[in-house]
């Protein structure tokens, strides 16, 4: 039976008391406790920084030349907190209840309660770091909307928030470095994790610049190695990013919990053609300004400017008029791709749709004469003076945007389509944020906890560093307490040997295989068979088939797969094969949870289960759990049942209408 | 937009190792799209080598938009290629035309030793910022966020300096293979905001004598650095760098 430990006492009080019980670790006996940090995004960096500052004996590995590269640097509109500077009625509780209630009430209670109380600490840590938010002039904090909410409550950066919060993390973390109490191993990546007696108790990492396999011992180890949209090949996700990670934990007993939430984001840069490596996300803060519309007439071929008013649908706004253009992440998806398959779509492939900043920007050309008093203001310099305002709030992101298509988003409408951006599921975990296995704790993105079925915009940065800065400090002091009699178990233990043995024996299968295929070829399949049958929209028929279709291709992947150069040296090949094995076990599963669950709920759309006019239908009755997943032998896994309950949050039907 | 397809030949830097001599290397590009970014020519151009059992061309990459700073390529003569304030991952091919010819090499610098054909370790870099790149303030010691006003001004200055990506490509472009840009936009960025006053002498004397430590030159005052800088950082840094490391030595008291 999973235990989430769940602290007892009302939501309110839960974590003080939990802080208030917890044991801690003299800082004595600190300095002789051995933490490993696996990742170095928000919430690897900000875990690694804190438990450096509190004494303890911090080894953090990133696959990147350096700590500041993981892919938090990315993320672009913003990061939440329940300051209510803006005075528009935000709480803790509106912060906890939007999160419940965008996740499709799929999330536990008590965690995303903690994320929402946490959260106006983090700002004033960021703050304290050096982060450069955007201010007011008066000299205070700006606020913007982001999607699935009525209040302005995220804080940001221009469009690089996530950058400069990862740098501000970053800078802890050096710090700590520098002062001797993390030790950081850049393009390390780890290979596997260490079990003795049940416990964790290190890991198996290849240095990847010479490919020696390096054994690290460690009290407690720390899966902070984000998600695994790159199951899909194409996504918003970095070319490394990867679940190897979490997966090897997942071989080793960890549970994996809700695979197949997966978020698509609904502005993406569209796909240009069989190149394409990657998709560019533009931000959800575009929403904010940006309308969304298609032509209302089918195949339409005019350009955006030709279409007169009358003749656009702005659908999103036609279809939920209390959100409009910012309903959550899933709504406005599902929206974009019914269009475009009933035939609206635009440009050249018909898959996309407009998102026009022309009203946006004549209403900020209007506020700013306005302010400076001008008269006789011409049209032409209205929309110049907007187009100054626009450029400041999201200036990086058209850049970006012409920079790629070539076309110049300020004169005509951005062409945007769905893309595979974030994953809600992944390693399961109680509330002290460990897994099933003793001594092995997920944060970040790579555990499943806060977001539910769908994860509302600007929440990912949040629970990164609430993980890491907030809740990961107390709860691992809480195990490591008991740890104090254990002395640092030296590497020769046969436990390290087997798992290094095992390591080197899959690198000699790649270089044995000498098939005739790259490893790209087979990620770009496995991507293709995910999107047709585990992306925007899944059915039974097509669930089984592409389960069957992945078992066929692994198969095909581990008897014809083609891995140049040697083990022992720089090999990027290498790197990938060893990833897109683990993403051929990960897809299945997914498929197999994706089945499982015959209901709709956020990010994960059962054609079956539906309403009348085409919204997700939960299934309460049989569905209101936690899929967490074990492993028992390549494809083969039992399901276990964590029951959702909801003290606070009434599940409801979603309506934002 | 018009899209077109093109022939290219590449010449492009092949080194096994740092200890290795390494030599350019003449390959062909067949039929690559204007819409291809740079390195999606070079997946396309590695798959072919995969398939002939040659060895792909190691290069460095990862958010493929832009912000991470993984990637360095020099590119005909220019950090990050043709484009203006472009990494080398958002350089697209319709910068280039049919029949040309790309010479390709990596950041070329005594700092920044060559790992593999393009790849080369920076992590000189990390240990400038360890030398003071930061401000010392353990978490949970935060008070406030907006007890802090900061002038807007001066926030969008610090801002503007924090966007550096570290990338590396002021150090490429620099004749001297100076790392001033990298280090006065950090010096800056935490000068510029009030929550970086009290380390300010420190930081600055600091950061700047590992820079020297770990073998970058000096600054002429030549402005490659900003000029090919994907950013944009402006060289109004170096200026505030150098007159915060005067300042910082004429009171420093030790």
């Amino acid at each position: 039976m999973l235990d989430s430990k769940i602290p007892k006492g009302s939501l309110n009080s839960k974590w003080e008391d939990y802080k208030g019980h917890c044991k801690l670790v003299n800082p004595a006996n600190k300095r002789s406790l051995e933490v490993i940090v696996v990742g170095t995004g928000l919430a690897g960096a900000s875990a690694a920084a804190s438990l450096g500052e509190l004494g303890y004996k911090v080894k953090a590995f990133c696959f990147q030349d350096s700590p500041r590269r993981a892919h938090s640097i990315a993320a672009q509109g913003g990061i939440n907190a329940a300051k209510n500077y803006q005075n528009d009625g935000d709480s803790v509780f509106r912060l906890f209840y939007d999160t419940v209630k965008g996740g499709d009430y799929r999330a536990r209670e008590a965690n995303v309660h903690r994320l929402a109380e946490v959260s106006g600490n983090i700002i004033d840590q960021c703050v304290a770091q050096g982060v450069p938010f955007a201010r007011e002039y008066g000299g205070l904090l700006s606020n913007r909307s982001f999607g699935g909410t009525q209040v302005q409550r995220t804080f940001y950066a221009a469009g690089q928030t996530g950058q400069q919060l990862l740098l501000g993390a970053y800078s802890a973390l050096e710090r700590q470095v520098a002062l001797g109490n993390v030790k950081m191993y850049n393009r390390h990546e780890m290979l596997d994790i260490v079990k003795i007696d049940g416990k964790a108790r290190g890991i198996i990492a290849r240095n990847l610049i010479n490919g020696e396999l390096e054994r690290h011992f460690g009290h407690a180890v720390l899966i902070c190695s984000g998600g695994y949209g790159n199951v899909f090949f194409l996504s918003t996700n970095a070319m490394g990013s990867n679940v190897t990670a979490a997966w090897k934990a997942t071989k080793n007993g960890a549970y994996f919990a809700n695979p197949c939430f997966t978020q698509i984001h609904p502005t993406c840069i569209p796909v240009s053609g069989d190149h394409q490596s990657k998709l560019t996300l533009m931000s959800e803060s575009l929403r904010n300004d940006g309308r969304i519309w298609v032509p209302k007439k089918q195949n339409d071929t005019r350009k955006a400017g030709d279409i007169p008013e009358e003749e656009r649908d702005y659908y999103l706004e036609r279809r939920y008029p209390a959100f409009g253009n910012l309903v959550p992440r899933d709504v406005a998806s599902r929206a974009a791709k019914e269009r475009c398959d009933a035939g609206y779509g635009v440009g050249t492939s018909k898959q996309a749709v407009f998102l026009d900043f022309a009203a946006a920007i004549e209403r900020y050309g209007n506020i700013e004469v306005g302010k400076r008093q001008m008269s006789n203001v011409s049209k032409e310099e209205i929309i110049k003076l907007g187009k100054e305002v626009v450029a400041e709030k999201y200036g990086n992101l058209f850049d970006m945007y012409a920079k790629i298509t070539g076309e110049n988003p300020y004169e005509t409408p951005m062409r945007i389509y769905p893309a595979v951006h974030y994953t809600m599921g992944g390693l399961w975990v109680d509330y002290e944020l460990g897994t099933t296995v003793p001594g092995l704790y997920s944060l970040g993105e790579a555990n499943f906890s806060d977001h539910g079925a769908n994860r509302l915009g600007a929440s990912a940065l949040m629970q990164g560093l609430a993980d890491g800065y907030f809740v990961i400090p107390y709860t691992v002091g809480n195990y490591l307490a008991d740890e104090i009699r254990t002395k640092a178990i030296p590497t020769d233990h046969p436990a390290f040997v087997e798992a290094e043995k095992k390591v080197r024996d899959t690198i000699n299968k790649f270089f044995a295989i000498k098939g005739t295929k790259s490893v790209d070829f087979y990620h770009k399949k496995l991507g293709k068979i995910m999107w047709d049958k585990c992306g925007m929209a899944r059915n039974e028929q097509g669930l089984k088939e592409a389960i069957q279709e992945i078992k066929a291709l692994r198969a095909e992947f581990w008897s014809n797969v083609r891995v140049p150069g040697e083990a022992n040296e720089f090999n990027p090949e290498l790197e990938k094969a060893g990833r897109v094995a683990d993403f051929l076990e990960l897809g299945e599963l997914m498929c197999l949870d994706a089945l499982n669950r015959r209901e709709s709920c956020g990010g994960h759309f059962r054609e079956e289960s539906q309403t009348e006019d085409g919204e997700a239908k939960r299934d309460d009755e049989n569905f209101s759990y936690v899929a967490a997943w074990e492993y028992k032998g390549e494809g083969q896994y039992e399901l276990h049942k964590e029951p959702l309950v909801f003290e606070e949050c009434k599940p409801t039907q979603r309506s934002y209408k | 937009m018009e899209h077109y397809n093109m022939n290219l030949t590449l010449k492009v830097w092949r080194q096994k190792n740092k200890n290795d001599q390494g030599k350019f290397e003449t390959l062909q590009a067949k039929n690559i799209s204007s819409e291809m970014s740079f390195l999606e020519m070079f997946d396309v151009v590695n798959e072919e080598l995969i398939n002939e059992g040659k060895d792909p061309i190691a290069f460095d990459h990862d958010c493929r938009e832009g912000i991470c700073g993984m990637c360095s390529m020099h590119i005909n003569g220019r950090a990050h290629g043709p484009w203006d304030g472009t990494t080398t991952c958002q350089l697209h091919m319709r910068a280039f035309k049919d029949g040309d010819t790309i010479t390709v090499e990596p950041w070329r610098a005594g700092a920044f030793p060559v790992v593999k054909d393009l790849t080369v370790d920076r992590s000189a870099f990390d240990r400038i910022i360890e030398a003071g790149g930061y401000i010392s303030v353990n978490t949970g010691n935060a008070q406030d966020a907006n007890c802090i006003p900061v002038d807007k001004t001066k926030a969008d200055l610090a801002f503007a300096a924090a966007a550096c990506i570290g990338c590396g490509a002021c150090v490429a472009a620099c004749k001297n293979s100076s790392a001033m840009l990298f280090v006065s936009a950090k010096v800056s960025q935490l000068a510029l905001l009030p929550q970086g006053h009290p380390e300010k002498h420190s930081r600055a004397l600091n950061m700047v004598a590992q820079m020297d430590k770990e073998g970058f030159g000096s600054c002429t005052n030549t402005g490659a650095c900003e000029a090919e800088c994907p950013k944009e950082i402006s060289l109004t840094n170096i200026a505030r760098l150098n007159r915060e490391f005067i300042g910082a030595g004429l009171s420093s008291e030790k």
